[in-house]
């Protein structure tokens, strides 16, 4: 192959991710302006990362161009086109609820002028660059063109976190919270690595193109080889772990818990857009109902559907996740404990998404996916955006009344939960809805039956975290809260909120672009297949 | 339909408009918007080509809100909904009129969410797409919540999240049976749309079997709403704890959403399904109306008592509906507007005097004609007209009703034969004799016999403002002087309105009368041996 060619073929890859690039760029900077002596220099670091992040989103709408990512052999190619300004955006309103919480203890110091700068004991700098990369991860994964590279982004995403856990914020809580996440999130990485390895056993290609294209020979000759299928079914519950689905949520609570909240805010979306990126782009290399290709003599072979140990654990998965997540939402004792049972519930209710496959239910995964994130978000700006004696807010009786001192936030917080609820009109009803229609197409009443009777049963918890601000009379916990000195989570809380009504009403119009996003690529020849092998 | 919409909007704009100005404003903004609403909806009312056809209005094609699930911003009424939406605009204004003095605290954020619940209800009548209808129906739970939690007695918590729970659940059925049928819909026609007229010819066409657990999920949701035996508990807590135009908007529109949901999608929807459950919900608003009517009897606070016979009369309605003959049903239409005006009224009354007394309770407050005479002879008027005293609007509905129930098995010349008889009429009219007792001893208790007021407030109030007199006084009036206008007016005037019902009632029956005759075939000649395995199971 000679240089040019190399490169021809390299070009349109190169185009897209001149996102990252500048992600990359915004890293760096940041990495290396946070060791800055001059204080403005360091507080400047969020309003850099937000600058990153927006023109990182921004680009992507013109370096996404159909032609280049038609070229770059990838599952879906206009996929990058909503997930990534989607992520970006929202990486940079979670960037919002940092504002102010790093470094805080130290920054105090040195501002009273109790301490000397030292350039060693601050981490602001690394903590967003680490932030940028973990983002950077999430938007690699929409060019992952083979299980190497699909590998390394979601380890980008998730190394940074560990990091973030422990870094965020003071005290040994969120070490002990960073130890947890990393050591089990080592063991997940573990069992989906091994997942891959599997799977390029089975069928000779890390190409994901390709081993879509090994599966559908081997779906249609006999069935998938038991060393492809117990690939495929390791990796789907290794990468349960990013998405904080049973049976790998238990370190949810705990984590979110001992993380500092803005840090749970970010482990609540980031982590788990990722996650069900890379299952989505895994599950389309077995397929969905209605997969077809063309083979060596050009004639199209359609096979039916995920095969069934796959489509059964994702069945399991997604129904014990959503009454897990719900049935333990109702028994905790702390605001962000309830919130993370919240997590692993919506998940559950995303899972639907996956095994109602392409085109409506991975749409109605990623829509719900970026609403959940939207309405998410809110809730731990709010909680975010107040503190009581320097601590962030946690028990429930740390935000009862929060109406009389600080009616905003509580506004804020009681309309997130009634959009994570599913009360229409907001975004969550709405998401809710789409889901469900696309369940219904892949004759998956059973699981729309269950998601409904979960979606009651999280009332009860909702409904506590919302009408408390609103009604209860202030306790003598709550009437210590006063507001966070920066006024950045009070906005970011504002937009979510607010957001989650806005995105109903357009909600038309993004489920649009959703679907476009999710078209899948031509499938490709068999002789095409053949090429690529050595 | 911009007209609609703009009726719909006028409150959620005058909700933003109390939101940001100055508290001593915010009731009066609240007025002019809900009467702002009112006048655009009356002169929808006025232009409303179709009172006697039965059709919806307008038919028109409505812009798409999310058309890749068929989710459409379409408005439309027909002449049951326009009715249900007016009397909800009507008593907006009057619940308004009637917080004047009894909101002192979060002014602002009452009237601003009181706009919204009167918007989102009327969203609901209106709606012509089942999630819009949906979204009306859920929403409103929203400020009612807050209304009576932030708003109501002592134990108002408690009740608004029972209230949210015990809707949020049953509601939850409703919208999977809704998503059921559209997606039935989807497989014979490969679209998705959520229109109700659609979806009701499709729902109509499916398996009997699938129709029985449609009826039953669809029945779930509404009878939470209604509220039917035995999933009423919320309902008399909630009455309760709410203030005074909270329960009034409860009682006279909420409610009717339930009454409402039946008419417009349980039993158009699923007709075969109706007809095997049909024995079983009559049974079950026959018990609501006996059960809540002895509750009464026993009841010492006022509010509770009117609670439980709203439930009472919400059975009875049920009844008139589930007997299946035009009768029956224009009766129970009908009767949805009375128990609005009536029962609205009634709460309004008694929450003048509990202003007052600060008390509901019938054993310590008594003989109250001597110190509010003008108060009094509202009250005596409007509960005569809740136990349907002949010229009043009660007497119609309530006649109505029974009278469709009673002849429903024998109704062959009207073309529409029912399931229910003779004896389930008459077991239902228990129910009058006992509200004409319970409501006359709540009379005699609180309106006449000897004077009795607490001791702690002997005359008027101490800690209340001034505002308010010994009697009612003129705003007080105002706010029910209407209802008693439309009270006597329907009670004098009813055939115009029957008439103009009729039509919608017989569309909704239309599909009866031939499942009637086959369902009788089949249970005639061997009784229990023969029936549907299905329908055994469930028949008491």
């Amino acid at each position: 192959m000679s240089a040019t060619t190399a490169l021809g073929a390299l070009a349109p890859k190169l185009q897209l991710i001149v996102p990252e690039m500048l992600l990359f760029l915004g890293a760096v900077v940041v990495a290396v302006r946070g060791l800055s002596r001059r204080r403005m220099a360091r507080s400047s670091l969020p309003a850099i990362t937000c600058i990153a992040l927006l023109a990182s989103a921004a680009t992507t709408l013109f370096a996404w161009t159909p032609s280049a990512a038609s070229q770059a052999g990838l599952l879906f190619p206009m996929l990058g086109q909503f997930i990534k300004p989607a992520v970006a955006v929202l990486a940079a309103v979670l960037v919002l609820l940092s504002v102010g919480s790093v470094d805080r203890l130290v920054e105090d110091a040195v501002a009273r002028g109790r301490r000397a700068f030292d350039a060693q004991r601050v981490v602001r700098g690394e903590f967003y660059a680490f932030l940028l990369f973990s983002v950077m991860g999430v938007m690699l994964l929409c060019n992952a063109t083979d299980l190497i590279w699909l590998f390394l982004a979601i380890e980008l995403v998730s190394l940074p976190t560990y990091i973030m856990v422990a870094v965020g914020g003071h005290g040994t809580r969120p070490q002990e919270a960073a130890i947890k996440y990393f050591f089990l999130g080592a063991l997940s990485t573990a069992v989906f690595l091994y997942g891959f390895a599997l799977i390029y056993g089975a069928t000779g290609t890390l190409e994901l193109t390709a081993i879509r294209d090994a599966f559908a020979l081997q779906q249609v000759s006999g069935g998938i080889s038991t060393l492809g299928m117990i690939g495929l079914v390791m990796a789907v519950l290794g990468l349960c772990f990013k998405i904080t689905a049973v049976p790998m949520h238990f370190y949810a609570p705990d984590v979110y818990e001992g993380a500092p909240t803005h840090v749970a805010a970010f482990l609540a979306f980031i982590p788990k857009a990722a996650g069900f990126l890379a299952l989505a782009l895994v599950l389309t290399c077995v397929g969905w109902t209605g997969h077809s290709f063309l083979d060596a003599d050009g004639v199209r072979v359609s096979y039916s559907g995920l095969p069934t140990p796959i489509a059964a654990t994702l069945w399991m998965v997604a129904a014990i996740t959503m009454t897990l997540g719900n049935v333990g939402g109702l028994v905790q004792g702390s605001v962000k404990r309830t919130l993370a049972y919240s997590s692993i519930a919506h998940s559950g209710y995303m899972v639907i998404g996956l095994v109602a496959g392409p085109p409506a239910g991975l749409a109605a995964l990623f829509f719900y996916l970026v609403a959940y994130g939207v309405m998410t978000t809110a809730s731990f700006a709010a909680l975010c955006a107040l503190e009581r004696k320097g601590e962030e807010l946690n028990g429930f009786g740390d935000i009862a009344g929060m109406r009389v001192k600080h009616p905003v936030m509580a506004w804020m917080l009681a309309m997130s939960q009634a959009s994570l609820v599913g009360l229409p009109p907001l975004i969550g009803f709405v998401a809710k809805v789409y889901l469900f229609i696309a369940a219904f197409e892949a004759g998956q009443v059973g699981l729309v039956v269950i998601a409904v009777l979960n979606s009651a049963v999280s009332a009860l918890y909702y409904l506590r975290i919302a009408i408390l601000p609103l009604v209860a009379p202030s306790s003598a916990r709550s009437d210590e809260v006063t507001l966070v000195p920066s006024a950045w989570p009070r906005v970011a809380a504002v937009v979510c909120g607010v957001g989650t009504l806005v995105m109903s009403i357009f909600a038309g119009p993004i489920i649009g672009l959703v679907r476009s996003a999710t078209a899948e690529g031509p499938p490709q020849s068999a002789s095409a297949q053949r090429s690529l092998e050595p | 339909m911009a007209l609609i919409w703009l009726s719909i909007i006028l409150p959620i704009a005058a909700a933003l408009g109390v939101a940001v100005s100055p508290t001593r404003h915010a009731r009066w903004i609240a007025l002019a918007g809900t009467l702002a609403s009112l006048a655009v909806l009356a002169v929808v009312a006025w232009q409303f080509p179709d009172w006697t056809t039965g059709k919806h209005s307008p038919s028109t094609e409505a812009p798409a809100w999310i058309p890749r699930a068929g989710i459409s911003l379409s408005v439309g009424f027909d002449t049951v909904s326009l009715l249900l939406a007016l009397l909800t605009a009507l008593l907006m204004p009057l619940c308004i009129l009637g917080s004047f003095s009894a909101i002192t605290e979060r002014v602002r954020e009452y009237y601003g969410w009181f706009l919204v619940l009167g918007s989102s209800i009327i969203l609901a009548f209106a709606a012509r797409d089942a999630i819009l209808f949906y979204i009306g129906y859920e929403f409103t739970l929203l400020p009612m919540t807050i209304i009576i939690a932030v708003y109501g007695g002592t134990e108002r918590r408690v009740a608004a999240i029972k209230m949210f729970l015990y809707t949020f659940l049953g509601s939850m059925f409703m919208l999977a049976a809704i998503l059921y049928v559209a997606w039935e819909h989807r497989v014979v026609s490969g679209v998705w749309t959520f229109d109700i007229d659609t979806l009701t010819a499709t729902g109509v066409r499916l398996p009997a079997a699938t129709q029985y657990w449609l009826f039953a999920a669809l029945m779930i949701g509404f009878a939470v709403k209604v509220p039917l035996f035995p999933l009423h508990t919320w309902l008399p807590l909630a009455h309760d704890q709410a203030p005074t135009a909270g329960s009034v908007i409860l009682a006279a529109s909420m409610l009717k959403l339930g009454t409402y949901g039946n008419y417009r999608f349980a039993l158009p929807m699923a007709p075969a399904g109706g007809v095997e459950l049909m024995t079983v919900a009559a049974v079950l608003s026959i018990a609501a109306i006996i059960y809540a009517s002895l509750i009464c009897w026993v009841q010492t606070d006022a509010k509770k008592l009117i609670a439980y016979s709203s439930v009472a009369h919400l059975g009875l309605c049920m009844l008139g509906l589930f007997a299946l003959n035009p009768v029956g049903a224009e009766g129970a239409v009908f009767y949805m507007v009375n128990h609005g005006v009536s029962t609205g009224a009634l709460f309004l009354c008694i929450g003048m005097f509990y202003e007052r007394y600060h008390t509901k309770d019938t054993d310590v407050l008594g003989g109250l004609a001597k110190r509010m005479p003008v108060w009094a002879c509202f009250m005596v008027f409007f509960t005569m007209a809740s136990i349907g005293l002949p010229g009043l609007n009660g007497f119609v509905g309530e006649f109505l009703c029974l009278g469709g129930t009673f002849i429903a098995e024998h109704d062959v010349q009207s073309g529409f034969p029912g399931l229910l008889g003779p004896w389930y009429a008459i077991v239902a009219g228990l129910g009058l004799i006992l509200a004409a007792m319970y409501l006359l001893i709540l009379l005699g208790k609180i309106v006449w016999g000897p004077l009795r007021v607490p001791h702690t407030s002997s005359h008027g109030h101490s800690e209340s403002p001034s505002t308010l007199t010994v009697d009612i006084n003129g705003r007080e009036i105002a706010t029910l002087v209407p209802l008693a206008v439309a009270c006597l007016w329907l009670g004098l005037q009813p055939k115009p309105m029957l008439d103009a019902i009729a039509p919608c009632t017989q569309r909704m029956l239309e599909h009866y009368p031939a499942l009637v005759e086959r369902h009788r075939q089949v249970e005639t000649p061997r009784v229990a041996d023969a029936r549907d395995p299905l329908a055994k199971e469930t028949t008491p």
